[in-house]
């Protein structure tokens, strides 16, 4: 098992890199930020740009050199430098919103509010499905099926921006109603709150409600189909009806014999809803006003800010490949037939 | 045939009609009731995207004559904004706009897929471990801001087929996968062999034997490509990465609805939001019944 996990991890690292060059390429580029800076300071004070200033902005964001040469010292920092490159030492590169915008600073304070609204929404997505799928199974062609499957469509028609946008006045809306504020719409905690990391959760978890509510019906239909229709072949197979001829129990068959056999090709779509949620993440994020990842990202390619990206398209392709990992270990918990040696 | 055999045989004469496999699927496809409703309803907003704007007498352009922020009435059934746009117009342009989007899409990324997916079934060994490889790259890669970032730099005002191609080049994975898995299993069958055996070359085997016969699992995955390219695109231009004014689209209406759902401007933020969901959803359950329609195991029972 453990030497399973070691080869996966290092099987990790090509694709890594191979996400990471192209996106690079492509979103360097497309983009000249020097060029913009340059139209800016124009634009304010009237003059041409003397070329001492376009030279020191692009040495300070290494744009005096070519795209394959900056890929190189972004991943390792290696050669002529100013000390702030090089991903392998621990450093992000260069902003080009300024030296106060530190980009390492901006990721580590901004990743576990982002990570901490992922997870739950996947999890609670994964557990609506599973939860959706079964009862929708076990009732086949019943009248609550066919809510639940209808259901299913709709909120796999529905975009995720919308129904944020819904639910977040809809909150506003109920708010005023009851009189208080136990769905807080705007921030993901309360500004200048200080104190240790259960304090900081425990601040979090009314400005948590609502975007992951958003995020889990946005993400849950699509596995639970999938749950229906596994579970519907499993409840048809030889031996769930020998289980229920020797006498066993209904509740216990379901459980113990069909539910387990049904759970194994959900376990597939547990890294699909992973990146489903670090999509939708860029969206609630906007929508409710946090400072998260999702939305540094978006800031990032606003200003066309190619280090600042290239952080964004790491660390979610990280989460991504933890996430496809745990499946593939889940896999060998629920199904006995593989075995990880 | 009766009227040639004696009257004895009558009895005998095969009495079922003879149906070609796209008369069967059709014949199935109507069966399947909700994928009939939605085809019809999804052919009406198609009418109502491509030939509402010549009926219509106002465009989605803003004019001095409309009112703003009126409430849907006969003169503006959708009601108009705060510049003064009629709604009904701009609504249809918008549709207009991310449906042209989502054809173009759900075409091109259709063929790209399709062919990526059946070279790497057909010639398996490393060309498929490269081509996978290069799939597990894509699916690392996050969908939003790798869109988002060429849409956004793009210098000129982002226009439909901007997002189009660049949905069309990115959105093709899915297809990929679903495609090789087919080919994977037919490629093992006697009839491929039978055209290796006669000369036929790969490509031709590729493109007249291989292609063709998913074409099932091809024509449903290209249906759902139309409700992804939807919901990619409005969600791209309601970040403000995709199509921008003064051209429209559904995502932008929302975005400029803002947090009016609850307002007196309710109509601002629901029309366009509820048209991208009937769009979705009609074509999720056009691809259902498709699905079920071109599944040669169907039986005709339900299970």
């Amino acid at each position: 098992m453990v030497v399973f996990i070691i080869r996966r991890t290092l099987m990790m690292i090509p694709v890594l890199l191979g996400a990471t060059i192209l996106c690079f390429v492509l979103v360097d580029i497309p983009n000249d930020p020097v060029q913009d800076r340059v139209f800016e300071i124009e634009q304010s004070t009237g003059e041409p740009v003397p070329q001492t200033t376009i030279d020191a902005l692009e040495a300070s964001w290494y744009y005096d050199r070519s795209i394959p040469e900056r890929y190189w010292i972004w991943l390792t920092g290696i050669g002529d430098t100013n000390g702030d490159i090089g991903l392998l030492q621990g450093k992000w590169g260069p902003s080009i919103e300024g030296s106060a915008m530190d980009i390492g600073y901006e990721i580590s304070s901004r990743f576990w509010i982002t990570l901490r609204l992922v997870l739950f929404a996947t999890i609670a997505s994964i557990a609506i499905a599973i939860l959706a799928g079964v009862v929708s199974a076990v009732k086949q062609y019943s009248k609550t099926d066919y809510i639940l499957t209808f259901l299913g469509f709709l909120f796999l028609a529905m975009p995720i921006f919308w129904l944020g946008s819904l639910f977040k006045e809809g909150a506003v809306q109920l708010n005023k109603l009851l009189g208080s504020t136990i769905f807080q719409t705007y921030g993901s905690g309360t500004t200048g709150f200080q104190g240790n990391g259960w304090e900081v959760f425990v601040d979090s978890l009314p400005y948590l409600i609502v975007p992951t509510l958003v995020l889990m019906l946005g993400g849950y239909a699509a596995i639970s189909r999938y749950q229906r229709a596994s579970m519907l072949e499993v409840m048809n197979s030889d031996y769930v009806r020998l289980a229920r001829a020797k006498g066993v129990r209904n509740g216990t068959v379901m459980r113990r014999h069909a539910l387990r056999t049904a759970l194994i090709p959900v376990a597939t779509f547990a890294p699909l809803a992973l990146s489903g949620a670090m999509g939708g993440a860029m969206v609630t994020e906007s929508i409710f006003g946090w400072r998260g990842l999702g939305v540094y990202s978006l800031d990032a390619i606003n200003a066309g800010d190619t280090f600042a990206v290239m952080a964004y398209v790491l660390i979610s392709g990280v989460v991504v490949l933890i996430g496809v990992l745990i499946s593939d270990i889940l896999y060998g918990v629920l199904d006995p037939r593989i075995r990880y040696e | 045939m009766s009227n040639t055999a004696s009257p004895r045989l009558d009895a005998e004469a095969i009495t079922t009609k003879e149906r070609g496999q796209w008369e069967m699927v059709g014949r199935r496809f109507f069966r399947h009731r909700a994928a009939v409703v939605s085809t019809v309803i999804f052919v009406l907003i198609i009418l109502f995207a491509y030939v509402g704007p010549l009926l219509w007498k106002w465009d989605y352009k803003i004019h001095s004559e409309i009112p703003s922020w009126a409430a849907p009435s006969l003169a503006h059934p959708f009601g108009t904004d705060k510049a003064g746009r009629d709604m009904l117009g701009a609504m249809m342009q918008a549709t207009k706009q991310s449906l042209n989007v989502a054809l173009v899409v759900a075409i091109g990324s259709t063929v790209i897929g399709a062919l990526y997916g059946a070279v790497a079934g057909f010639y398996r060994g490393w060309v498929d471990s490269v081509l996978m490889r290069f799939l597990d790259i894509m699916f690392v890669i996050p969908f939003l801001v790798i869109t988002g970032a060429l849409a956004g730099a793009i210098d000129t005002s982002v226009r439909w087929y901007h997002m189009a191609i660049i949905l069309a080049v990115f959105g093709w994975t899915s297809i990929a996968r679903a495609v090789r898995a087919e080919v994977l299993s037919l490629r093992e069958k006697e009839f491929i062999e039978a055209a290796r055996s006669a000369g036929g070359s790969d490509w031709h085997i590729i493109t007249k034997h291989l292609i063709p016969n998913t074409m099932s699992v091809i024509i449903v995955s290209a249906t759902l490509q139309i409700a992804f390219a939807i919901l990619s695109e409005t969600t791209l231009s309601f970040l403000g990465l995709g199509i921008q004014s003064p051209d429209t689209s559904l995502g932008l209406l929302i975005e400029a609805a803002g947090a009016s759902a609850f307002n007196e401007h309710w109509y601002l933020f629901y029309i366009p939001g509820v048209m991208i969901i009937l769009i979705a959803l009609t074509i999720n359950f056009i691809g259902d019944g498709m699905r079920d329609a071109m599944d040669p195991r169907q039986t005709m029972v339900r299970r």
